[in-house]
């Protein structure tokens, strides 16, 4: 299913970008990646719906200002994530990394954070096997 | 000090079936790290599980960035056609 509209971003990246511009496709690839990534895994999920919003909100700014397309898929201004009592202190680091972590229960977090992770690792899967074709 | 050591009896059975939970969590995760194989089966402490998945999920991003990268240099180089085709036969394969 994330191949399916990952491999049609592709497709329009390719014709839509000029072929000097190396950076704004590479961007574009990567937004698309992400992207393709939560819609896939739907609202069913705090994190794909966190990432939607986020890639939602970094798409309607690119339309203002060529300053702001340096990829923030990290993005720069976070909720603050505040240590939590009762947990590990790795999971302050783990909430700044999941998608909408900050505002997540530790349970609901570790949760998370193994699907993020397999979706992540999918959608590296299907890069190395793009990579892999048209280099081939 | 008191007060706390009551809420802390009073929170405990509940904690209880929560602490399980965690531990079955965590344990998820630890099987999801890359070593998952190489290390034994016993669980490491949830802190080490917490900086390894962390790490992972570090390189995992790094390794979009440089596909992305890749992806684009591929792009610009190969011709359309012979790349659709590539794109489309490594989503049947």
């Amino acid at each position: 299913m994330s191949a399916f509209h990952f491999l049609r971003a592709l497709s329009q990246i390719n014709k839509t970008t000029p072929k000097s511009s190396l950076l704004l496709r590479s961007r574009r690839i990567r937004h698309a990646a992400y992207a393709s990534m939560a819609y896939t895994a739907g609202r069913s999920r705090l994190w794909s719906r966190a990432l939607l919003r986020r890639l939602q909100r970094r798409s309607r700014l690119r339309y203002f200002s060529s300053q702001r397309t340096r990829a923030v898929i990290a993005p720069r201004r976070l909720k603050a994530v505040r240590p939590r009592s009762g947990e590990p202190s790795r999971a302050e680091a783990l909430r700044r990394l999941v998608p909408g972590g900050a505002g997540m229960d530790y349970c609901s977090l570790l949760d998370e954070t193994a699907h993020y992770i397999q979706c992540l690792s999918s959608q590296v899967q299907l890069m190395q096997k793009v990579v892999g074709s048209i280099s081939s | 000090m008191s007060s706390r050591r009551t809420t802390r009896s009073r929170q405990s059975s509940s904690s209880r079936i929560t602490d399980e939970q965690i531990n079955d969590l965590v344990s998820k995760l630890q099987a999801l790290l890359p070593e998952a194989g190489i290390r034994s089966n016993n669980s490491m402490p949830a802190a080490r599980v917490l900086q390894d998945t962390c790490n992972h999920i570090r390189s995992l991003h790094q390794e979009v960035d440089d596909l992305s990268e890749r992806l684009s240099e591929l792009l610009a180089t190969t011709d359309t056609t012979s790349a659709q085709a590539a794109i489309i036969r490594s989503l049947l394969m």
